[in-house]
């Protein structure tokens, strides 16, 4: 029954933008992680979705055609990948992780964008438990058929 | 006289399995908002729900064998999922609108009740037939 499949989904939906906020957390924690070389630097890291598609049950017929029909079940995180714009280079010839020519390396996390992030990953979790929430009431509703 | 069962519910069951298929698509419109090149999809519920009563004339595969597994007719078909046409183009491709699918998805779920409603009417009134009351 789809009603059901709606809790996976939401469910799918609900992990994918908990590892978004965790993301999300790493980089606002490291923003002023400094080191002394480009290599070791922290770099802001941001999660891929896609679509998770469904898995037919091969000795089901019906769901091998649904699967061709494409309509998804979910999302999933791909991978998590490291921006690659450049890092904030600081000329502070004071600092302790100061290289031989004075510079310290900061993240690349921009403050502004990861907090734009972190309202849109937490909207969008908020949207997911409405979605449940719903798919609940309806589930309950239809166990009171015929009563 | 006898009591058709499927004539006494009428189109509310198919109904109510169409809308229970649309809520699904639909949430997974919204969990899929943040997906780069997703595209919103539907479902044209009237016809959906024209093909769930015609379904008896369907063409169907031929089964020569009992052992044959049958193709049957699974709601969402290739051909019956849409694409949404996009208010607005996003630079990622996506194609979701989060506030048009909330608001679907409400109505899509109000329509559910009232359906329910209507079918578990139905079935009351059967039951008080039934008794004789």
């Amino acid at each position: 029954m789809s009603l059901s499949n709606i809790f996976d989904v939401a469910g799918s939906g609900m992990s994918a933008q908990t590892v978004r906020l965790n993301t999300v957390a790493s980089n606002i924690a490291n923003a002023e992680s400094v080191s002394s070389s480009v290599g070791e630097t922290y770099r802001a890291r941001h999660p891929i979705f896609t679509v998770m598609q469904q898995q037919g049950n091969p000795l089901d017929f019906n769901s091998l055609f649904e699967e061709a029909s494409g309509s998804g079940a979910g999302v999933k995180v791909s991978g998590i990948v490291e921006s690659q714009a450049p890092l904030n280079k600081q000329y502070q010839p004071d600092h302790p992780k100061a290289d031989e020519e004075g510079y310290v390396f900061y993240p690349n996390v921009n403050i502004v964008e990861e907090m734009t992030d972190m309202i849109s990953a937490s909207r969008s979790f908020q949207t997911n438990v409405e979605i449940m929430n719903t798919a609940k009431q309806l589930v309950q509703r239809v166990l009171t058929l015929g009563q | 006289m006898a009591i058709s069962f499927a004539a006494a519910l009428g189109i509310h069951d198919k109904a109510l399995a169409v809308h229970s298929q649309r809520a699904e698509l639909l949430a997974n419109n919204m969990v899929n908002a943040d997906t780069p090149g997703y595209k919103a999809r539907d479902i044209d519920f009237k016809q959906m729900l024209r093909q769930q009563l015609d379904e008896v004339g369907e063409v169907s595969l031929k089964a020569t064998h009992a052992s044959h597994i049958s193709a049957g007719n699974g709601l969402a078909g290739a051909g019956e999922l849409m694409y949404r046409t996009p208010t607005q183009p996003s630079i990622d491709g996506n194609t979701v609108d989060l506030q048009i699918e909330q608001a679907e998805f409400a109505k899509n779920a109000l329509r559910f009740q009232t359906s329910f409603t209507m079918l578990n009417s139905k079935i009351r009134g059967l039951s008080s037939a039934i008794r004789g009351e």
